[in-house]
Parts: structure tokens; sequence; C-alpha cells
């Protein structure tokens, strides 16, 4: 595609609604700012009423927002249509026009453009062999399954070329399976048309394997935006970390400083962990503890006591009580090692690189 | 906070889009216009009596005895209606549902329930008359009564009743079927008797739903003009009493001061009906029924509900069928052999038959696109789009289902008659063919627009935003997507503002001058001279052709509709979705 690629920019979009059992209004998004690059792929990743779809609509043109305004490239947008824009979305539940076979869905909106008929038909086939239902032009939409319809849905959206791609939890009515299969063909068409996409999803696994940037949102806010790794190794409150991934925090007071160690007192014990700029002595912090990122020893760590052990296959499934605070670990290919059975008393151990200081 | 931004770029964003502006224009310019002016007009007239404000014209309309009578008849009939209906309309509904019965009996209630539909306001009236009355067939011929009367209040009473109940039966079907057999199987689980069941749990979860059935007859009751007019005889109605204020004592301002009281009523009772009821039938009712229920079977049941369900609905038939029969009888009550077709023939060569099919039929095929296409736009607006004189649009046109024919009628004459507010402006338009069709537009507008709204909101609200997205416009998208989508509900929409057209009569006497013949008006006009089998012969033809119309709506669906093109698909579907079970089994 020759076309020009473009970014997407919020500036201060803020989106109101009202509390239909109240009739109070509140900020379904508030204040956001964003910052989209051209070709690159973005997630808005988030729990249910967080705003995320919101603020994909506004996006759109369907929703208005109420402060702030929408840049296209270096366009406003605000107060354009959702047919004048140039985005195309892709629906969750599909929304493939029933009355129409595959080739005229993927046509539609080429023919409002009024493209030539013999265009449309190269265009057309072109991006159904992108999606890989070449043979499949002459069906009803019902006639296929979800998953083929949802590369229709795609390809439809694909095919005028928009400047965005701009998707609504596209995958959450299909089965894992397909899930799976069809977010890394999602990911492969994103890359070989090089269009700036924003997903939105409340799937973590998804987010993670999509994106070249998350964007996670909580409550109408911004939480934060990165890549994948920096988000799941450096969340930057308890809300992310808990939110990608499984979390356990430690929290502690500083006791000192050790060079570029913090030691903390979790618990009555000493704990090593990474430190930070501007910590101060006697303060409480949270430390995040992937499940992955420590393991059981007889001793060497903090004391702890275990109150599940729970073989999983690939792993070894632990609860483990260090003082009052409850730790989940998962221990890989348990094959082989030494099982901690319930009631015994251990010792958690794990580097202090491995984990993240709030 | 402010929703300020918001709204200004909503209507940034609608200007935008000249056609949906100009379509909401004109709707608004219409409604307005022939809604919601001929009923101000007549709080106005009522109120205003040349030099401001006074209540004399009530005062007056309140000391004449007969208003106040017909007030009182008006109440009375409609009371009685309402509940008669509604019990008759449930017991139907309960057969239906809950009992097995034989296929034929099934046949007979599907017969029921469309012959109303399809006829004339006041066919059961004649048939009525020409059964009971005093050379009625089964009055005088075989019980030998010579002086029964069935004018008034019971015959009234009776008439409606039929008319009705079958709209009862409709709506309560409806609310039966969406009751969850499992919590009458828990009730019965716990030792409760079918009767217990009944009265314990189906009765007070059907509760609102009956309270929104007697409503909605009530209202029906105290609207209906056709059957008090040719079956009350002295007994007056409300809607009888402004037809001959206006008609017989030329007081025009009377009979607006008459309608008004006749609007505040019906629309008091729909208020209830539409915001109290409906929402509570809603709420009670929720969902659907998760499984097939197991139908009652014990023959102690089953053969006395059949045996009752099968006279009643033998008894409807009979009435009905007397109107074609009636109208091949030489002399109806006196001689009935040899069969003749005399009637028919002097329908066409002496009654302006001919002229009068005619133009009640050109104007109900001019007015029945007009009205499907309307609704259809209205309900496309009041579901799927947002802007701000939604809620305007949403309820002048739902309004117009609790404004009696008469009223409107009154209205259109207080309110076109010299003009636009007396001025003069459009007066060309009063006497015309053009209003008739307009009234006709008007009546039929709410059944389309609520049929066209719950078809809407089965749609999925992202297939047309899909379309918008893709580049479309309000028009493409309402052409393109939502008018292909919502086929079927258009073409029966269409058909049942032709029928209703055809058949209506209750603000279009009011409305109609000599150049113009209608049907409907010809059939009342005979019946009240007594010319029964002249009647008949009019409403059979009537019926013909309202039937047929319905018939091939049906057969076009079935061709061309939404249906035959999607519900196929998914029947094969299904079915090799069953052979790879099979075929995974094998193997």
């Amino acid at each position: 595609m020759s076309k020009e690629k473009k970014g997407v920019r919020l500036d201060h979009i803020s989106k109101i609604y009202q509390d239909p059992k109240t009739g109070k209004d509140f900020y379904a998004v508030k204040d956001t700012s964003l910052n989209i690059e051209p070709g690159s792929f973005v997630t808005l990743l988030g729990p249910s009423g967080c705003g995320k779809t919101t603020t994909l609509r506004m996006i759109a043109g369907f929703e208005s927002p109420d402060e702030g305004e929408i840049y296209l490239g270096d366009e406003a947008i605000n107060a354009l249509t959702p047919n004048k824009r140039d985005t195309a979305m892709v629906f969750q539940s599909y929304a493939l026009l029933p009355h129409y076979n595959v080739f005229d869905n993927v046509a539609y909106g080429l023919k409002l453009r009024k493209v030539a008929k013999n265009e449309i038909q190269e265009r057309v086939m072109r991006i159904l062999d992108l999606v890989e239902l070449t043979g499949m032009e002459g069906r009803m939409t019902n006639q296929l399954s979800g998953g083929q319809q949802q590369r229709v849905a795609l390809a439809r959206a694909l095919v005028i070329e928009p400047s965005v791609l701009l998707f609504d939890e596209p995958l959450s009515n299909l089965d894992a399976k397909l899930r799976v299969s069809m977010r890394t063909e999602i990911r492969r068409i994103q890359q070989e048309v090089g269009i700036t996409a924003i997903y939105v999803t409340h799937d973590q696994s998804e987010a993670m394997a999509l994106s070249d940037n998350i964007i996670i949102m909580n409550k109408g806010v911004v939480a934060q935006m990165g890549s994948p790794q920096e988000i799941y190794y450096h969340p930057n409150s308890e809300f992310v970390a808990d939110f990608i991934g499984e979390a356990n925090f430690l929290k502690g007071s500083l006791e000192k400083m050790d060079g570029n160690h913090a030691i903390l007192n979790v618990e009555g014990h000493p704990t090593r962990v990474p430190a930070r700029e501007g910590m101060s002595a006697g303060t409480g912090y949270t430390v995040v503890l992937r499940p992955e990122s420590a393991v059981l020893r007889d001793e060497g760590g903090l004391p702890c006591e275990v109150t599940l052990s729970c073989f999983m296959g690939s792993y070894q499934n632990y609860h483990v009580k260090v003082g009052d605070t409850l730790v989940k670990l998962t221990d890989y290919n348990p094959k082989n090692k030494r099982i901690y059975q319930v009631g015994e008393n251990c010792s958690l151990v794990f580097d202090p690189e491995s984990v993240h200081i709030l | 906070m402010a929703k300020s931004q918001s709204a200004a770029l909503d209507r940034k964003k609608l200007m935008a889009d000249p056609v949906m502006v100009g379509t909401i224009v004109v709707l608004i310019t219409f409604l307005t216009l022939f809604i919601l002016y001929p009923l101000a007009i007549l709080l106005v007239d009522s109120f205003y009596g040349g030099e401001g404000f006074t209540i004399d014209t009530f005062q007056r309309i309140l000391s004449m005895p007969t208003f106040v009578t017909a007030i009182g008849n008006t109440l009375k009939v409609g009371f009685l209606v309402g509940i008669l209906s509604t019990i008759v309309g449930l017991l139907f509904a309960y057969v239906e549902v809950y009992v097995k019965m034989w296929r034929i009996v099934g046949g007979l209630f599907k017969v029921v329930s469309m012959l109303p539909v399809v006829s004339p306001p006041f066919v059961l009236s004649l048939s009525m008359i020409m059964l009971f009355g005093k050379a009625g067939i089964i009055t005088r011929q075989w019980l030998k009564i010579y002086d029964n009367s069935v004018y008034g209040f019971w015959g009234i009473v009776i008439v409606q009743t039929l008319t009705f109940f079958p709209v009862c039966y409709m709506m309560l079907k409806g609310l039966l079927k969406n009751i969850d057999p499992s919590l009458e199987e828990a009730a019965r689980d716990m030792g409760a008797s079918r009767w217990k069941v009944f009265a314990t749990v189906t009765f007070p979860l059907l509760l609102p739903g009956l309270g929104n059935a007697f409503l909605v007859t009530f209202i029906e009751s105290i609207a209906d003009f056709a059957n008090p007019m040719i079956i009350g005889g002295s007994y007056d109605t409300l809607a009888t009493t402004i037809y001959l204020q206006i008609t017989g004592a030329y007081d025009k301002e009377g009979a607006a001061a008459m309608a008004v009281v006749l609007l505040c009523i019906t629309l008091g009772m729909f208020i209830v009906q539409k915001y109290y009821l409906e929402a509570k039938t809603a709420a009670t009712l929720t969902g659907k029924a998760s499984r097939g229920r197991m139908l009652i079977a014990d023959r102690s049941v089953t053969v006395p509900l059949t045996i009752l369900c099968s006279l009643a609905t033998i008894f409807v038939i009979m009435m009905y069928a007397c109107v074609p029969i009636g109208a091949l009888f030489p002399t109806w009550g006196y001689k009935f052999t040899p069969l003749t077709f005399k009637w028919f023939g002097q329908v066409f060569t002496r009654y302006h038959g001919l002229q009068a099919f005619r133009d009640s039929f050109v104007l109900s095929l001019i007015a029945a696109p007009i009205t499907a296409l309307l609704s259809m736009i209205i309900s496309y607006l009041v579901v799927k789009r947002k802007f701000r004189s939604k809620g305007f649009i949403e309820a002048v046109s739902m309004l117009a289902m609790a404004v009696p024919g008469t009223v409107l009628g009154v209205g259109y004459i207080r309110g076109f008659s010299g003009g636009v507010f007396h001025t003069g402006f459009l007066q060309g338009l009063y006497g015309s063919a053009a209003i008739l069709v307009i009234v006709f537009v008007v009546r039929s507008l709410p059944t389309g627009t609520r049929s066209g709204i719950s078809a809407l909101r089965q749609i999925d609200k992202s297939i047309e935003e899909s379309a918008y997205d893709m580049g479309a416009d309000s028009f493409k998208v309402f052409m393109t997507v939502t008018l292909p989508l919502i086929k079927d509900s258009f073409l029966s929409g269409l058909v049942t503002a032709f029928v209703r057209s055809i058949t209506a009569i209750s603000a279009i006497i009011l409305l109609v001058t000599p150049s113009v013949y209608l049907i409907t008006v010809q059939i009342n006009e005979f019946a009240e001279k007594g010319a029964y089998s002249i009647a008949c012969a009019f409403a059979t033809i009537l019926i013909l052709i309202t039937y047929g119309s319905v018939l091939l709506m049906n057969l076009f669906i079935k061709y061309f509709g939404t249906s035959r093109k999607l519900k196929p698909e998914k029947v094969k579907k299904a079915k090799t979705k069953r052979i790879n079970i099979q075929v995974i089994k094998e193997g």
C-alpha cells in the first residue's frame, strides 16, 4: 500500500456519561493524552468499564469527546462523522452485512467510494487472498465459521486502505484455540500492510502477543503505557502489576541502602531488593514478585510455610505464607525436583534483580 | 462537568448529513402539522371563545344530559368490554399455550385472530343484527321471538368483546410463552395442584400483562365509533355523540370540547398502560422460556376446554360468515331462496360500487407505502440514531395511538376547514382526497412504527455502524443496510397500513366529501338505513380485497423476503454439522 502512514494523537480527551440508574454524570474517559506512532500496533487494555472501548469509539467518530481534540496525522477530526474519517473498524460482533455475500461485504466500502468495477474485483480478491479466504467470495456470511467471519471483517476494513485500523475486542467471540491462531494472523497482516492499528481488549495475553505498545487503562485514565516488557517487568502501580500477569506484593519498610540495593524489612526479615531513586529509611515500600521468579529452598531466604502444593503438569503450584502475606509460586519443570508438601516450613528465595519495587 | 463540547460536536456531525437533517425536519413538520396541531386546536377552540379564555363551552356541554349520559355509557361499556375481552383472550391464550389440543382447534384460533384484522370494524354489528335482531335468523326464524332487541348496551358489549378479544389473545399468548415452564414445574414438584399453580404462579406473573390487555381493549372500546353507531341504537357513546354533534347539531365548538374530554380519557389510560403497565410486564416476564412446556394432556381438562373454545370460535366464525351469506339471500329475514347475486349487482349498478372501490383502493394504495416508509424511517431514527428532537418524534408518533379517530376527525375539521389557525393557509387540503390520505397515514403510523421498532431492536447496532464506518452516509446506511434487513417488517407494515386504511371509518366519516365515495362510509350508510343486504355485499367484497392482499403479502414474503434468503442456509448448516458429528463418531 502506497499510502502515507498516519499516527493518532489524543489531546486531553474526556468523555462524560450519565449513569442511567442515578442520573449522575461521570467521566468514562478522563483527561487522556496519547500519541500513537504511525505504523505501530497499540493495544488499549483494561478491565471492563475502564473506558477503552469509549476511547476507540471516539477515534472512530461514533462518540464525541467532551473535552480535548483528536488528531489523525495532523488533522483535527473531532467534528468529522465516522463515514468521513479515514479509519476502519473491526467490530466485536463482526457486524457483517447479513444480506450480502463475502465478496459484496468486502466490496461495500469500495463501491461507496465509487471505485471502478474491475479495480474493485482486483482489490477485493487480493485482500481475500491476504486473509486466506480465496474461493469463499460467493458464500453468504452465515455459512462461515466464526474465524472466517472475523477474516471477512478484517478484509472489509483493510480493503479501503484506511490510515488507521481499529479493533474492538475482535476475538472475544471465538474459542480459545482459534483466538490464539487469529491473533498471530492479525499481527502478520498488520506487519505485512504496515498499517497503524489500535486494538481494544481485556485479554492480557492477546495484548502481549500483538502489540508494540500497550496502554493500560483504569477507571477512565491511562494507568501506564509502554512496551509489553516494560509493563510486565516495571509496572508503575499495584493495579498494573496485578492486571498484567500474576503478581505477589511483599510489603516492608526500608532498613538501609546498600549500594544499588535496598534492604527492606519484610515480615521481620531483612530482604535485598533493587533500589530506586528517592527512597528514605523507615518508609514502607511494595515489591512486586512474579510467581515464576522465586523458588522454594530449604533455607537461605524468607522463612515461609507451604499452604498449597499442587501438580499442574508443566509446573508445581505453591501457595506459601510469609508471615501474614500469601505468596503464589509457579515452579516450572518440577520433574526430579524436591516437592514441598503442605505444612512444611521452608524458605522463599529470589534474585534481587528479578523483582521490581514500586 | 459540562457535556457542551460533545453536544456541539454531535450537532455538527448531524448537520454534515443534509439528507438526515432534511428527513428530520420533514418528519417533525408532518407530525406537528397533522397530529399535534389538530389536537392543540381542539384545546384552543374549546377554551377560547372569541374574547379570551373561557370555560363556557365546557359548561355548556356538561349541562347537556345527553353528553353526561354518553360519558357514563362509554365508560361502562369500555370497562365491561375490557374485562370480558381479557377473560376470553386469557382463556384462548391459556388453552393454546398450555393444553394439548387437536390441530384443527389451533387452526380455528388462527382464523379467529385474523378475522378482525381483515374485516371492516362494524361487520360484527351487522351480523349481530342479522342473526339476533328483530328479523334475525336465529331469534325470529328458529326461536320465534319476534321482538328481540339487540340494540343498546348489551349489543355493543357483545359485539365489541367479539371484535377485540383476539387482540388480548395475541398479547397474552406472547406473555404466556415467555413464562419459564420450570417455575411452574417447581411449584408442581412442591405439591401444588394444577389449579393452585395457575392461581399462585402463572396468574400473578401474568397480572400486569392482564392489566395491560384490559387497558388496551378499554381504550379501543372507548375509541370505537362504528359499532356503537350501528348497534347502539339510542344508546350513545362519546364517539357517536361527537359525530352527531357535528353532523346533526352543527355545533363544532361543542364537538371540539367533547373531543377534548374523550381525548383526555384515552390519553390518561394510554399513559398508565404505556409507562406503568408495559414496564411492569417487561420486568416480571423477562427472558425466554428455557425449554418446551409439558402440555396438559389430562382429558378432564382438555375435553371441556377444547369444546368451550371450539364453540366460541365457531360462534365467531359464524358471525363473520353471516356477512357473505347475508348478501346472497333475496330478502334477509323473509325470503331465503333462491340465492341471488342481485345485491352484488346492485352494488355496482346502483350504488356507485365501482367508484367506491376505486376511491378506497386508490387512496389506501397511496397511503400504504407512505405509511410504511415513514414508520420505518421513524423507527430507524428512534432505535439507531441519537439527536435532540428524537424524543419528540417518538412521543408524537406513539401519541397518535391514543387518539380516537373521531377526535382526530374533529381536530382536522377545526384545524383545516379554515386553513391552519384559520388563516386560510393549506385550506385547499380540507375536503380534498389528500386529507383522507393523510388521515390514513396518521391512523396507521403507530402500528407500523411499533413493529418497525421491535424489528430494528433485534438487529445488532454495530451492523449499521460498520456500514457508517465504511463511508456510507445515513441515507446510504438506511437504503443498503437497514431497509433490506427489515424487509419483512416493511412489507407487513405496507399491507397492515393498506388494510387499516381501506377498513377505516371513524375519522374518515367526518372528513369525507360527497365527491369521494369510500366503501366503509357506504357500508355504514346502508347499515344505518337498514339495507343490510347491500351493506353485506359491500362488506363481503371489502373482506375479499383485504384478505387477498394479506395472502399476497405472505406469498411475497415467502419468496422475496429476507427470511427465505437467510433461513434455509441456517438449516443447511445445522444439518451439515450433524453429519460432521456422525462422521466423527464413525471415525
